[in-house]
């Protein structure tokens, strides 16, 4: 089936399977491999993109669910001239990161809980992350890049 | 030391890469012309194949060959057994099992790979697995270590009487027998050491590109260092060393079972070769869950006596291993040298007997999961003091400061023959209690209890041998403009390596930090005695060997600085990066370019500053990481449910080369370490084996609403066995967190009578406990 969708701000126009799920299409077809697959029961997060500004678990949308939507991946966040989006920023100053597995789909739902949460506290970040599994960091260095992202006023290094 | 030296919080070079997405993990990767490969796995978990055909997977669509063990036999493809030897003290050496690459007539676990099916597409290559026809024996099964002692119990290995490896004991046990009998004090527990899966985020993955022309095969896969993964497969595959090239990118994560020999690798790249096609293999998560080792998995009972002063007089421990179906590299050696090794741990004990049996049972085979035995060993140790403590009339605290190896033993020789070199445990310990508010305690516990809930405290006090492996090779390399390159034998797969050694070539050189490259994971550029990364090893054996080589270039370079500066190599000395002769002087740059340059050397010396450091280090020279962590938690009686309220953790990785990144290590180790206390838990059904924990919607992962901030505060004692000075700090977290965990929950259900909980401690377990108090 013919499917038109945007992908980081540029018009995709593909002929797939019916059942062509949005992160093999996003890493298989566009070659846009920092969307990462880290489980088959959605619960890890890594697949994490954004789908008309609201984060969705990529491993668990059929690309024909989502036809003429705007499509925004890892690779779409920083600027065109390479300037880290704040929440980028924060996850490298925090160390929010350590083997990068999870990452994208960590700053992704970041990206979303920034917004819905200005000056965002502790606890509400943990929670939020739910969704979310890493097994390097234990989450501190990511719930402080995100608090930190959100405008809340952190302890220093 | 400037602002990128030793000690500083400089933010890591690997970020922005992995932040935007340009990071290259092995799946990631595809070659024209890929073929997929899919493992097909016995859903059995003990039986025998009694015929096998393929035929009609081998019909199915886009399929092109199905492998089974036949194939591998006919090819001389060798069978994987451990590295490990052990013998009873009678001198009846340990049963070592050997393990086919795929199943042969025999299946001893739910998920042993029986067949491998390539085909074009990697659905096709599944959907041909289901018409595989198998002809199945079954079995009976054995689930546990309980089950597999039972009387009459199956045996997994018909060249062995009964499921038990070996008998291991470090000496005969009577002496301590006798001195625990008369003990004035003794205190007696039984522990489940839960079983875990270690769960790197990165799914198992491969790919594998053959080389008709030049018969090299080129393995793309997550490792925790390529050289031992290259030469374990070529040995299987009667390859030498030149026929095999091993890649690992971007890994995302190990935790000590990646850098493993697995089956699958070993049958990915036999089938490249044989199909000159590239291949391409996707695990699920599923699929890790039953590939990947698992870990712990231990059943401990111990006694430890105590004087009438508290003071510790003996200490028995009898460890039962799950080995899991078949032996693995490693296996008996977590309760026994690389784990069990470090009991009694910082504690002064100079009567300890030690006895391990390492188990068969029908389940995936266990090997060395962060910390590797070390996690067990003090857990173990902690869980005895608590109960020591109440029963000697002392405080918690105050037993292990009664206890602990004083400084002025130190260099102590332990039971277990390990010198510990140096380490302030109370120091420790005390740094632990005041910041955690030990003593304002009661005060919050009554707050609790005015609100209906139980509120707990726990110590975690802990010490773990590091180094591991004594072998290890770096080379650093300085081109013609003084920038150097740094070739790692060690493996990141999350530490920020990248970071910490241009720190270090930084301290040493002088060489500004963005100047320095580092090249990692890649056998055709990495040092020859190339080892890798675990056992926490890296910051002492990566560490010295980058010190190491930057003395020799310093040393080489002072003699090129002298002739150009026409003065004795002896009067050169080398400063804040420059070459000094009293106020003359050149630059590292400056001695850089002279040395690619023939005419500009002094007679004798050869072009280029490039130098490699093998570092031998003594065998039994290891490190020792230790600390106390604090652990307050608030327990809902009605509910069972905890919530972590406080948690400190005091560190002694001796000198911490960038506090930022270890931060990073305690509070990952922390997070896998309450993850097993609080919700891990890998479960085999009794009587069947099969798995009923196998994704992760059965099996619990910790999340960032189970933990609480983690406060690490370091206690830098600086280790005297390597010049750096360094302590490992990846596997510290999860040596303290459980007991530091299951100590402030079994505190707070004092009331109820708990004296012991098996991990890990779910809301039904704790519910439990608080209303049938008799259980």
């Amino acid at each position: 089936m013919k499917v038109s969708l945007t992908v980081n701000g540029e018009t995709i126009n593909r002929d797939i399977e019916p059942n062509t799920l949005l992160a093999d299409f996003l890493r298989d077809e566009l070659r846009l491999t920092g969307t990462h697959v880290g489980c088959d029961t959605t619960q890890c997060g890594c697949c994490i993109v954004h789908c008309n500004g609201h984060p969705i678990k990529s491993c668990t949308v059929f690309v024909a669910q989502i036809e003429g939507s705007d499509v925004l991946t890892i690779e779409g966040l920083a600027g065109s001239d390479g300037q880290l989006h704040p929440v980028q920023e924060a996850f490298r100053d925090r160390h929010g990161l350590q083997c990068g597995f999870c990452t994208p789909g960590m700053v992704m739902m970041g990206v979303d809980i920034a917004r819905r949460f200005p000056c965002a506290d502790e606890k509400t970040v943990r929670r939020e992350l739910e969704g979310n599994l890493c097994r390097c960091t234990g989450y501190q260095g990511i719930v402080e890049a995100i608090m930190s992202a959100s405008g809340a006023r952190i302890g220093g290094h | 030391m400037g602002q990128f030296g030793i000690g500083q919080p400089v933010r890591r070079k690997e970020d922005v890469r992995l932040l935007t997405g340009r990071g290259c993990f092995t799946d990631d990767i595809h070659f024209a012309g890929e073929l997929h490969a899919y493992f097909w796995r016995s859903p059995h978990a003990h039986a025998r194949i009694e015929g096998i055909s393929v035929d009609s997977a081998l019909a199915s669509p886009g399929v092109r060959y199905v492998f089974t063990s036949r194939d591998l036999i006919a090819d001389s493809v060798g069978f994987l057994s451990a590295e490990a030897k052990f013998e009873s003290l009678a001198g009846q050496p340990m049963h070592k099992s050997k393990r086919p690459i795929l199943a042969a007539d025999r299946v001893r676990h739910v998920g042993e790979p029986v067949a491998l099916v390539v085909a074009e597409t990697l659905e096709q290559a599944r959907a041909a697995a289901e018409a595989i026809v198998v002809d199945w024996a079954d079995l009976p099964a054995v689930a546990d270590c309980a089950e597999a002692l039972a009387p009459g119990a199956p045996t997994l290995f018909d060249d062995l009487g009964s499921n038990v490896a070996v008998h291991w004991e470090n000496a005969p046990g009577d002496k301590v027998d006798a001195l625990l009998a008369h003990a004035a004090r003794r205190v007696t527990i039984d522990i489940v050491n839960n079983r875990l899966v270690p769960n790197p985020m990165e799914p198992r993955s491969a790919i594998v590109n053959y080389d008709a022309e030049t018969d090299v095969a080129t393995l793309y896969a997550p490792t925790q260092g390529v050289r031992g993964v290259q030469s374990g497969i070529a040995a299987k595959l009667n390859l030498t060393h030149d026929r095999l090239r091993v890649v690992s990118p971007d890994t995302g994560g190990g935790f000590g079972i990646r850098g493993k020999v697995y089956a699958e690798l070993v049958a990915l790249v036999w089938a490249a070769r044989k199909i000159k096609a590239p291949l391409k293999w996707r695990s699920t998560r599923s699929e890790t869950f039953l590939s990947d080792y698992h870990g712990r998995d231990q059943v401990n009972h111990a006694t430890m006596g105590f004087d009438a002063s508290g003071r510790i007089v003996a200490l028995k421990v009898e460890t039962l291993l799950n080995l899991g179906a078949y032996m693995s590299e490693n296996g008996p050696r977590m309760p026994i040298n690389g784990g069990g090794r470090i009991i009694p741990c910082a504690y002064d004990i100079e009567n300890f007997h030690l006895s391990v049996k390492p188990i068969y049972t029908n389940t995936a085979p266990t090997d060395t999961y962060r910390g590797a035995g070390r996690p067990e060993a003090n857990f173990l140790m902690e869980r005895l003091m608590d109960l020591g403590a109440e029963a000697c009339g002392l405080t918690r605290d105050e037993i292990r400061r009664r206890n602990f190896i004083p400084q002025t033993k130190m260099p102590y020789m332990t039971q277990m023959n390990l010198l510990i070199d140096s380490g302030d445990f109370v120091g420790c310990l005390d740094k632990a209690l005041e910041a955690a508010d030990w003593g304002g305690f009661h005060g919050r516990r009554a707050q609790s209890e005015q609100l209906g809930r139980l509120r707990g405290i726990g110590i975690g006090s802990f010490i773990e041998q590091a180094g591991g492996r004594p072998l290890e090779e770096m080379r650093v390399k300085l081109d013609e403009d003084g920038r150097a390159t740094i070739f790692a034998g060690t493996f990141s797969h999350g530490q920020g390596h990248e970071t910490v050694y241009s720190q270090l070539v930084n301290e040493f050189l002088g060489i500004p930090f963005e100047e320095v490259a580092f090249v990692q994971g890649d056998t055709d550029t990495a040092p020859k005695n190339s080892v890798g990364t675990f056992g926490s090893r890296s910051s002492m054996m990566g560490g010295v060997g980058v010190k190491r080589a930057c003395a020799q270039i310093i040393e080489k370079g002072k003699t090129i600085a002298a002739h150009l500066l026409q003065a004795e190599p002896r009067s050169v000395v080398f400063e804040q990066g420059r070459f000094c002769v009293g106020p003359a002087s050149v630059s590292l740059a400056d001695v850089a370019r002279a040395a690619a340059d023939p005419a500009r050397l002094p007679d004798g010396v050869t072009p280029g500053l490039d130098e490699n450091f093998v570092y031998h280090r003594d065998p039994e020279m290891f490190n020792y990481p230790n600390g106390t962590h604090i652990c307050e938690v608030e327990v809902d009686p009605d509910l069972g449910t905890v919530e972590i309220l406080r948690y400190t953790a005091v560190d002694d990785c001796g000198v911490v080369l960038n506090p930022f990144i270890v931060h990073g290590q305690i509070q990952g180790g922390v997070a896998q370490g309450l993850g097993q206390a609080m919700i891990e838990n890998a479960v085999y059904e009794k009587g069947t084996a099969q798995f009923l924990s196998g994704s992760f919607m059965d099996y619990g992962m910790p999340r960032a609403h189970h933990l609480a901030h983690v406060e690490t505060l370091f206690h830098e004692v600086p280790c005297k066995t390597n010049e750096v000075g360094v302590k490992g700090a990846g596997e510290a977290g999860c040596c303290a967190a459980p007991s530091a965990f299951v100590g402030a929950v079994v505190d707070a259900l004092r009331p109820y009578g708990v004296r012991h909980l098996d991990m890990p401690l779910t809301p039904e377990k704790i519910w439990r406990a608080i209303h049938n108090p008799a259980s």
